[in-house]
């Protein structure tokens, strides 16, 4: 296992010097001549923000590239630029320069409605403090998305019951978030990221509001679903434990670089 | 989104607040209310004035005058009109050919004269008019006692009941079929120059009938009539008479007697033109033919006057009285429409996490300004209806109010407050349509939010 990384790549023109990670069967069927379209492909993609008369550099010119089904881990400690890397993957955020490749659609040329489109039918997020609508039972919580996305009501029905029957909560569909506990309630947000039957599931710090074997339990859970259903993870997390466990490949980033890649054997 | 699901997923927020969104519902529905009572009560008192003056059958008809005999009020419509001097005279022929007129259903001159009446020994004063058989449809006479005119030529008569009173104190009633005599001055045509008759006289020279060639006398003459009704008040408001008619006849009868009048003066200056009319009556078969009609006749030189002339200051005074009804019913919502922006600031602050969850799941702008604007139109449209409702309930107290101010006055209880059908339906959908205007700041605030810094934020 050896990590794949190098520093100082020369960027697009008058782009910022980037790193670069790309997994090693990838490199393969490049140098092979069998080109697989990444899931993810980001180039010298970076984010910065305004802070007063600086900028911060969230983001410093990060390439790397996902294979479709791969289960990825960005790791790296807090302000590292993780959660906004997966931000950008997500289409929530825009990068400042670079580009942000998802299954061939550059996600910086789409307007905020076909962002909107994406976010609904390709991506499937979970978040570290769940993010379920307090209000709403946790069928109608794995319902929402499919709303946006037209779904008719009998189908949206059917497939939240699915959703929610493949993360174990299958007797509790009228239960209310506040009725869950915290690992119940994470298994509700993978279930609604679920309900659109996404290609690319998109976890940022799964496991932070869990104690260690409840948040085993539900990247157990990730990881079979993604294999059932051949779904592409990007996973962030700083616990470098739960990385080496469960993803294929981990990617290290300090201060909005990308440092180094390592791909589990 | 699809519709039922923008409508389920609105009512389901609007629920979360119940308080809040309720008080700025009725915010809403008070401003509807107001709006719907300042506008009904002007609808109202509209149509309490268009029913008092269609209902004195007057919106039907055109009095018509020579310009000979009166000068105009309106000095630019004489300035237009010709030389008065040049006009016709208002005579039989010009009735004949104001008969023929399209759409004119009856010309019947104005007779008003003064009267005595004989009755039980006594002798009573009493203005005289002639009535045409269509004046059996004027409101006066749907309270009448006893029945009307036999025939346009009966020796009837038909009293005002405060003068039956008068000859009869104790029970007006029991003149119904009984006989008076009406004492009055017949104008009879000189036959020559007058040298030394008692009677007025003012003629030339002599003519014959009633041609009045040379001028006329008045003789007092007695003419038998039998009572055969009683009327509370008089027909056309008393409108169509310069002083209260007492005592009505036919009007075939009181032109066969040749009553005198007191206009009879005007018709002896002028000599040589025959027997003229002061006013004609002319009755048009729709209201919406009045104009027509009325132009017609201008057209041969009269003068005309019609009751629409006087409804067109009326409706001017209504528009604006509507106007400025509607402003201060408006009022009321205008501040609802601050509640409503108020409320709905308030929800985007509150649901700002919300909002951010629901981008990240796949909500587009579009999607959460939608909510947000359906979440301000059902506000509007259940205030709009509470609102009717209200506002209805505030009519009828006003109604109910009035009837009972107008009872101590002993006066008839009319309804000044009316909610046309169209109100209704104008009123909600003003209450939605504003509603959403005071939702546009607060959802597009909502549709700009960025879901990173929301989520970052929670």
């Amino acid at each position: 296992m050896l990590p794949f990384s190098y520093e100082g790549r020369e960027g697009r023109s008058g782009a910022p010097l980037c790193s670069f990670a790309a997994s090693n069967e990838a490199q393969m069927s490049s140098t092979q001549g069998s080109i697989t379209t990444p899931a993810v492909l980001t180039e010298c993609v970076t984010r910065h923000y305004p802070m007063g008369d600086s900028q911060i550099l969230a983001v410093d010119g990060v390439s790397i590239s996902i294979e479709p089904g791969e289960f990825v881990a960005l790791l790296g400690q807090s302000g590292s630029g993780k959660s906004t890397l997966l931000n950008l993957i997500a289409g929530l955020d825009r990068p400042t320069s670079g580009s942000v490749v998802v299954h061939g659609r550059d996600l910086a040329k789409m307007s905020s409605e076909d962002l909107a489109c994406y976010r609904r039918n390709d991506v499937g997020m979970v978040f570290q403090a769940f993010h379920l609508i307090p209000s709403m039972t946790i069928t109608e919580n794995v319902e929402l998305p499919m709303r946006f996305a037209e779904v008719d009501r009998a189908e949206r029905a059917q497939r939240s019951r699915e959703s929610l029957g493949r993360v174990g909560l299958g007797k509790r569909l009228e239960h209310r978030p506040s009725q869950l506990s915290g690992g119940e309630q994470q298994r509700v947000s993978l279930a609604r990221a679920l309900a659109n039957r996404p290609r690319l599931l998109l976890a940022d710090e799964p496991t932070g509001n869990l104690d260690s074997r409840t948040g085993e339990d539900i990247l157990n859970l990730i990881r079979d679903v993604s294999l059932t259903m051949g779904m592409t993870v990007v996973m962030v997390t700083h616990e470098r434990a739960i990385a080496e466990r469960f993803a294929q490949r981990s990617i290290f980033l300090a201060d909005g670089k990308l440092v180094s890649e390592e791909v589990r054997a | 989104m699809k519709g039922y699901d923008l409508l389920d997923l609105a009512v389901r927020n609007l629920r979360q607040s119940k308080l809040r969104n309720g008080l700025t519902t009725v915010g809403i529905s008070v401003g509807v209310a107001s709006l719907v009572a300042m506008l009904s009560l002007g609808v109202g008192l509209q149509q309490l004035a268009t029913r008092r003056l269609a209902g004195s059958g007057l919106f039907d008809t055109v009095f018509v005058t020579s310009r000979q005999d009166f000068r105009g009020f309106d000095k630019e419509d004489d300035a237009k009109a010709p030389n008065p001097e040049k006009s016709p005279v208002l005579d039989e022929p010009a009735r004949t050919r104001i008969t023929q007129l399209a759409n004119v259903t009856e010309v019947e001159p104005e007779i008003r004269v003064m009267g005595e009446v004989v009755a039980n020994g006594e002798t009573h004063f009493g203005f005289v008019t002639g009535l045409p058989m269509s004046a059996r449809e004027n409101e006066a006479f749907d309270n009448l006692k006893g029945k009307f005119f036999s025939s346009d030529n009966a020796d009837e008569a038909i009293l005002l009941a405060d003068f039956a009173k008068e000859l009869d104190p104790k029970n007006p009633n029991a003149l119904i079929g009984q006989d008076i005599t009406l004492r009055y001055g017949e104008r009879q045509a000189l036959a020559q120059e007058p040298s030394d008759r008692p009677q007025i006289n003012g003629g030339e020279s002599s003519a014959s009938g009633s041609g009045d060639d040379f001028g006329f006398s008045v003789v007092r003459k007695q003419q038998p009539l039998r009572v055969v009704g009683l009327i509370d008040q008089e027909p056309y408001g008393g409108m169509r008479t310069v002083s209260r008619g007492r005592i009505f006849l036919p009007v075939r009868t009181t032109e066969r007697l040749n009553m005198a009048q007191f206009t009879d003066m005007r018709s002896s200056l002028r000599g040589g033109s025959g027997k003229t009319y002061m006013t004609l009556t002319v009755r048009v078969k729709d209201p919406g033919k009045v104009q027509a009609v009325q132009d017609a006749v201008n057209q041969m030189g009269f003068r005309t006057f019609s009751v629409l002339d006087a409804t067109k200051s009326l409706r001017r005074f209504f528009t604006v009285l509507d106007l400025f009804l509607g402003i201060f019913g408006s009022l009321a919502l205008a501040v609802a429409t601050l509640a409503i922006i108020n409320t709905l600031v308030m929800a985007v602050l509150e649901r700002r996490r919300e909002i951010g969850v629901m981008k990240a799941i796949g909500a587009s702008d579009q999607d959460v300004k939608k909510l947000f604007f359906t979440e301000a139109g059902a506000m509007g449209f259940v205030g709009g209806v509470l609102g009717i409702v209200l506002g209805f309930a505030i009519g009828k107290a006003i109604n109910f109010g009035t009837g009972i101010y107008l009872h101590r006055h002993q006066l008839p209880s009319e309804p000044v407050w009316i909610m046309p059908p169209w109100l209704v339906g104008a009123a909600i959908a003003f209450s939605i349509v504003v509603s959403l205007l005071a939702g546009l700041y607060p959802a597009s605030r909502a549709a700009r939010l960025d879901p990173v810094q929301t989520l970052k934020y929670e």
